[in-house]
C-alpha cells in the first residue's frame, strides 16, 4: 500500500478526522417531524392505557378521573372480595379455559390445514375462500348468526360450544394464514428424508416436521390466544348464561363506577403479558437451546 | 430385511413414469453393475432425477420394473430396497445436530442412545467430522453439509447410494475437491452409486457408466470415454461438447469411406464403419473432434494424401490456459472450433480474421446416427 499516490492521503485523514471529532452530521428537518409523529404515536398508544394502570393503585378515596388520590392495592382486594363488581373471578377462569380449548384446537386445526394446503386438492380453493370468509365477516353478525342456530335446533348457547366455534371461526384462519407463511419455507425434501432413513409416517411428523415448525406453532398459539383472550363482539350473543371476562368488564362499565374497574384492567394486562412472555420465551429458548448445541465442542 | 443378498447391481426394464399428459419416463432399459459408478447426464426436465427417485422409492413407476440385486423392488419402501438417497440441497434436518442428523436412521430403528452414538461416532471419524458433531448444519459450509448427508446416508450400510445433484449448491473450486471425494467414499463403501448431473465434466471424471438422456429416453450409455470420444449422434455429441458436428449431403459412396459436401466446402472425406448404409444425397452429421484438428497458413505444405483439408479464417481466439480455443469461420452452425496446445500455438500464434487451413486425418471423421 506505500505506492498509494499522495492525492489520496489527505481525503482518508480528513474522513477520519471527522469520526475522532464525533461531530454527527446535522439531520435534516424531516428527522424532526418524524420522530415527533412517531413520539405522538406511541403516546397515543400507550397512553390511555398507562392512565388506567396508575389510577388502579388508587386508594380507598379514589375515582374514575385523574388527580390521583392515594395509593394502595385496595381496589385489587375489592375486585376479589365484592360481590357487587360482578364474577371477575369465574368470568376469568371462564376465559382462560376457553382460550386454551381454542388454542389446541387452533394449533392442531391450523398445523394440519397448513400440511393439507401444501398440494393442490379438489376444491381448495372453495375452501380457502371460506375460511378468509368467516374472517371477514362482522363479528357480531356471525356471533348472532350461531345463536340463533343453536336456537333454532334446541341448543342451549353456553361458552365452551356455542362460544367455543365462534371463536374458533376467528383464530382458525387467522392460525391458517400464520402456517402458510410458516410452511412456504418447509422443505419437502426434509420428510423426503426422513422417509428414505426408514422413519414411519408418525416418526416424520414427530421428529422431523413438529420439531422444525416448533416456532411457527408457538405463534399460531399465541395468536390462537389472545385473540380468544379478548374476544368481545363473536361471543357477546354465543356464551350463553355465562360470561366470558371481555364481557363481564363490558357489563362492569355500565354498571360499576370505581378504580377497581381500572384493577381489572391491569390484572387482565399481566395475565395477558405472562402468556405473551411464555410463548416469546419459550421460542427463544428453542432457539438458545438449538444455539448451545453448537458451542458444545 | 427381505433383501439379504446384498448385491447393488441394478436393472431398468421397460421403465416409464408419466405425470398426467407428461412422459417423464419413457421406456427405459438399462443395467448398472454392482459396485459401479453411474452417472445419469442430461439437461433438467429429461427424466434422470425420476430415474432416480424411481430406483430411490420416492416415486412409483407407471410402468415397468426396477431390480435391485436381481429383485424388483418396485412398490417396496426405500429401506426395504436397501437404497438410499443424497438430495440435492442435502435435507439436512436444521433442528438436529450433525451428530443426531446421523444417527437419525438408528434413531427410527429404535436402536439404543449409546449403540446409536457408538456407530454415528465411527462413521463421523471416516468422514472426517467428529469436531463438527454439535454444530447445527446452518452453521456447516457446503462442502461440510455435503459429508454429514453422505455419512447420513451411508450408515444404514445400504447397497445403493443415490445422489441427486450433489455437487450444484457448491461452488466450482469446492466442486472439484468434493467431486474427488465421492469417488474416494465410493470406493470404500465399495457400494453401487448412481449420480445424476447436468454437468458433463462432473459425469466423464466420475462414471463407470455414463447414460445420456433426451426427453426420457437414453440416448447413450456406455463407458465414460466411449460417450466422449465416440458419440452416437448428434444430440450426445454436443451434450458432452468436445466435438465439431458437420452437417451436409452425402456426395458419393465409395466402398469404405463416403465424400461429403457442407454448405461451403466439398470432398470432406468420412471412413464407413458399416453402423450404417448411406446412399448419394442422405443427408447426415458427422463428428470431428476439436482436438483432432489442425491449422496451417495456406499454401505452407500443401494437401496432404489421407487428410480432409478446409479453407477458412479465423473468427475469434480465446486463451484457455493449457490450450487455445479458436473459433472458425465455416460450416457447423455451432461454430466450428479448434484446440490447439498452447505450445504449438505459441510458436506461430493466429490472430482473428487470419486465412487458414484446418486439416484433420480423414480417419478421425465420425459418422453419427
Amino acid at each position: 500500500m506505500s505506492a498509494t499516490s499522495p492525492a489520496i492521503i489527505p481525503a482518508t485523514k480528513r474522513a477520519r478526522r471527522r469520526v475522532v471529532d464525533g461531530a454527527e452530521p446535522r439531520r435534516p428537518w424531516t428527522f424532526w417531524v418524524l420522530a415527533t409523529l412517531f413520539a405522538s404515536y406511541v403516546l397515543a398508544l400507550y397512553g390511555p392505557m398507562l392512565c388506567i394502570y396508575v389510577l388502579s393503585f388508587q386508594d380507598i378515596r379514589g375515582g374514575l378521573v385523574f388527580p390521583m388520590k392515594g395509593l394502595s392495592v385496595h381496589w385489587f382486594i375489592d375486585l376479589f372480595t365484592q360481590v357487587r363488581t360482578g364474577d371477575v373471578k369465574g368470568g376469568f377462569e371462564r376465559s382462560i379455559v376457553l382460550a386454551l380449548l381454542v388454542t389446541v384446537l387452533t394449533v392442531v386445526g391450523s398445523f394440519m390445514a397448513g400440511l393439507a394446503f401444501r398440494q393442490r386438492f379438489k376444491g381448495d380453493g372453495v375452501v380457502f375462500y371460506l375460511m378468509i370468509g368467516s374472517l371477514v365477516a362482522p363479528g357480531l353478525v356471525l356471533g348472532i348468526g350461531i345463536g340463533l342456530l343453536f336456537q333454532y335446533f334446541g341448543l342451549e348457547a353456553s361458552w365452551f360450544t356455542s362460544a367455543l366455534g365462534a371463536h374458533l371461526s376467528w383464530t382458525l384462519p387467522f392460525g391458517v394464514l400464520v402456517m402458510f407463511a410458516v410452511m412456504s419455507r418447509f422443505d419437502r425434501a426434509w420428510e423426503e428424508a426422513a422417509r428414505d432413513l426408514g422413519a414411519t409416517r408418525w416418526q416424520i411428523i414427530w421428529m422431523v416436521v413438529v420439531p422444525i415448525l416448533a416456532p411457527g406453532l408457538l405463534a399460531v398459539a399465541l395468536f390462537g390466544f389472545t385473540l380468544s383472550y379478548d374476544e368481545f363482539s363473536r361471543t357477546l350473543q354465543t356464551s350463553g348464561p355465562l360470561n366470558t371476562l371481555p364481557l363481564e368488564i363490558w357489563a362492569m362499565t355500565l354498571n360499576v363506577t370505581s378504580p377497581s374497574l381500572y384493577a381489572l384492567g391491569t390484572v387482565t394486562t399481566l395475565a395477558s403479558f405472562l402468556i405473551i412472555g411464555i410463548c416469546l420465551g419459550g421460542i427463544v429458548w428453542i432457539q438458545k437451546r438449538r444455539a448451545t448445541r453448537i458451542s458444545v465442542h | 430385511m427381505s433383501m439379504a443378498s446384498g448385491k447393488g447391481d441394478i436393472e431398468l426394464a421397460g421403465l416409464y413414469k408419466r405425470f398426467g399428459d407428461f412422459t417423464a419416463v419413457d421406456g427405459v432399459n438399462l443395467k448398472v453393475q454392482d459396485g459401479a459408478y453411474c452417472c445419469f447426464l442430461g439437461p433438467s426436465g429429461c427424466g434422470k432425477t425420476t430415474i432416480l427417485r424411481m430406483i430411490a422409492g420416492h416415486e412409483d413407476p407407471t410402468g415397468g420394473e426396477i431390480l435391485i440385486g436381481g429383485e424388483n423392488v418396485v412398490g417396496l419402501p426405500p429401506v426395504a430396497r436397501r437404497t438410499a438417497m443424497m438430495f440435492q440441497s442435502y435435507a439436512l434436518f436444521p433442528h438436529l445436530s450433525v451428530r443426531d442428523n446421523v444417527a437419525f436412521a438408528l434413531r427410527v430403528r429404535g436402536i439404543d442412545k449409546a449403540q446409536r452414538y457408538r456407530t454415528t461416532d465411527a462413521m463421523l471419524e471416516k468422514v472426517r467430522l467428529t469436531e463438527l458433531a454439535h454444530r447445527l448444519p446452518g452453521q456447516l459450509s457446503g462442502g461440510q453439509q455435503q459429508r454429514v448427508a453422505l455419512a447420513r446416508a451411508a450408515i444404514t450400510e445400504p447397497r445403493v447410494l443415490l445422489l441427486d445433484e450433489p455437487l450444484s449448491a457448491l461452488d466450482e473450486q469446492l466442486r472439484i475437491q468434493m467431486r474427488t471425494e465421492l469417488r474416494r467414499m465410493q470406493r470404500e463403501l465399495g457400494i453401487t452409486f448412481v449420480h445424476v448431473t447436468h454437468t458433463q465434466l462432473e459425469a466423464i471424471a466420475l462414471a463407470d457408466v455414463v447414460v445420456v438422456m433426451e426427453k426420457g429416453k437414453i440416448k447413450q450409455a456406455g463407458p465414460a470415454r466411449e460417450v466422449y470420444a465416440a458419440p452416437r449422434d448428434r444430440y450426445v455429441a454436443e451434450f458432452l461438447g468436445g466435438q465439431n458436428v458437420l452437417s451436409g449431403k452425402v456426395e458419393s459412396v465409395n466402398g469404405a469411406s463416403l465424400t461429403l459436401s457442407v454448405p461451403d466446402t466439398k470432398g470432406i472425406v468420412v471412413p464407413l464403419d458399416g453402423a450404417r448404409t448411406v446412399t448419394d444425397g442422405d443427408r447426415i452429421d458427422v463428428a470431428v473432434r476439436r482436438d483432432d484438428i489442425h491449422l496451417r497458413r495456406p499454401g505452407s505444405s500443401g494437401a496432404q494424401a489421407g487428410w480432409n483439408a478446409v479453407d477458412t479464417r479465423i473468427r475469434t481466439v480465446e486463451y484457455q490456459g493449457s490450450f487455445v480455443k479458436v473459433m472458425l469461420d465455416t460450416m457447423a452452425e455451432g461454430g466450428f472450433i479448434v484446440y490447439v496446445p498452447e505450445r504449438e500455438f505459441f510458436q506461430d500464434p493466429f490472430e482473428s480474421g487470419d486465412i487458414v487451413v484446418a486439416t484433420w486425418p480423414t480417419e478421425h471423421s465420425r459418422l453419427l446416427a
